[in-house]
């Protein structure tokens, strides 16, 4: 007889046994150790029928294609770009998935992307951990301009945008500030003052915090309206 | 049996020092924990994964977990610290990196290395094993996926009669014995088990369920500090 050790939305932890018996199936993060099911991280228990999942509170991201990240220019090669996307290695920022344009041989490539710059990109290829490539051909990517740059944790981005982007859009509208969230957890924001920016990095901070919680696009509604500027 | 004699500071033979632990102590760090018992106090802190240099030092299918354990030189009794490490400190380091790896799931990680930095700021005895298991709570704070936490707990003989968590006065008696014992409670695997002393088969035995039942004890505050710390209680 198979049974259900605990509830939907618990927190759990590394070991735990979620459920024994055959019945259930482990989803996400979740192993089977002969008959029972055990957690492998940190992170709040989803029931779905017989599949059970777990949702990361925390962990390291790990690049995988299709993903949109926002990645740091390091160095500038003859054929390419090598961009740091908060992962282990580097990844390749080739010229045909870079522009459209025409580049010619032995052109200076400063003048797309430059040592230092952040760049908003699509993981096209994961060939293995070591060699990712990313591609700048589609929509809305591009070179970020001006703006702050900070990390967040990479497994709360889910709850950052929100379902169909409610949350993000809810602190664009509140504060005014263009924002761009990579799946790697590094934010791009820009607005027109320093209050409004420090506004929406605080709502920012805040879904960080409680992001465990329900209900939490609500309280994030308040706090904005609480301190919205002017 | 266990008998309810006392011991050199009042503790019952099969009970543990009072213990304190605290999860994401450095922010910096991928993950970190804090974890004291008695006077011990151990603090490790988890870098990665990250790119491992020299290059062919590299897994190609799998992740490496690179554990560093330290005294610090005012930890113990203040004797001068020679500087590169001691061999005790890089046996210790090699114990734990191998205490630690079999419940680490590092798949997704080929060609990266996980950095483990334990760092004991006070010592009264049992360090690897306040080490581990601070580092045990510090991989989970990063993320790293694991089959159970790893708890290590030291148990032995002092005064002629089997203790649990050893304190130094009783880890240097004469003729005593020190068993450090790490072990993954959920399926009982032990990963750590080492021994100074001459102990009997049947007090070996009774030793490995004296750390059993110690071990369930140190899981519930590891347990606890990491529910604490992601429920912002901490």
């Amino acid at each position: 007889m198979s049974k259900l050790l605990v509830e939907e939305r618990q927190m759990v932890v590394p070991g735990q046994v979620l459920a024994e018996g055959m019945d259930y199936l482990p989803g996400d993060l979740v192993l089977r150790d002969k008959d029972v099911l055990v957690s492998q991280v940190v992170g709040v228990v989803g029931v779905n029928g017989r599949l059970i999942r777990i949702t990361p509170l925390v962990g390291t991201y790990v690049p995988k294609a299709g993903d949109i990240v926002i990645g740091k220019v390091v160095a500038v090669g003859f054929s390419g770009w090598r961009i740091d996307i908060g992962w282990a290695f580097e990844a390749n920022l080739g010229l045909k998935d870079a522009s459209s344009d025409f580049i010619d041989k032995g052109s200076d490539l400063t003048k797309y992307f430059a040592v230092g710059d952040y760049l908003l990109t699509q993981i096209v290829n994961v060939a293995s951990t070591k060699i990712i490539d990313v591609g700048m051909k589609g929509p809305g990517l591009r070179k970020l301009s001006p703006g702050r740059i900070f990390n967040v944790g990479a497994m709360k981005v889910p709850r950052i945008i929100g379902k169909q982007g409610s949350m993000i859009s809810l602190i664009k509208e509140y504060t005014g500030c263009k924002v761009s969230v990579g799946q790697n957890g590094t934010v791009w924001l820009s607005g027109d003052n320093v209050e409004n920016e420090l506004l929406a990095i605080s709502a920012i901070e805040l879904i960080e915090k409680e992001s465990y919680t329900s209900g939490l696009t609500e309280r994030v509604k308040t706090f904005l309206e609480k301190n919205k500027n002017g | 049996m266990v008998n309810v004699t006392k011991r050199i500071d009042g503790r019952k033979q099969d009970e543990l020092r009072p213990m304190e632990a605290k999860v994401g102590i450095i922010k910096r760090a991928n993950g970190s924990a804090m974890f004291k018992i008695g006077n011990t106090i151990a603090i490790a802190a988890v870098y990665g994964p990250r790119e491992l240099y020299p290059g062919f030092l590299q897994h190609p299918t799998k992740g490496i977990l690179r554990c560093e354990y330290n005294m610090m030189a005012f930890s113990g009794s203040g004797d001068r610290v020679k500087p590169g490490g001691s061999r005790r400190a890089k046996e210790i380091s090699l114990v734990t990196q191998r205490a630690l790896l079999p419940v680490l799931d590092l798949s997704a990680y080929a060609g990266a290395v996980i950095d483990v930095f334990i760092e004991l700021v006070q010592t009264d005895a049992g360090t690897r094993c306040a080490g581990i298991t601070a580092a045990a709570m510090a991989l989970a704070d990063a993320g790293i996926p694991m089959k159970d936490l790893i708890t290590a707990v030291s148990v032995g003989k002092a005064g002629g009669k089997l203790v649990t968590d050893l304190n130094y006065l009783e880890d240097s008696e004469e003729g005593g014995v020190d068993l450090p014992l790490a072990m993954s409670t959920r399926t009982g695997q032990v990963t750590l088990l080492q021994m100074d002393g001459i102990l009997s088969k049947e007090e070996l035995k009774e030793l490995l369920a004296l750390g059993k039942k110690a071990s369930e004890k140190i899981k519930e505050v590891q347990v606890k500090a990491l529910l604490d710390k992601f429920s912002g209680k901490e």
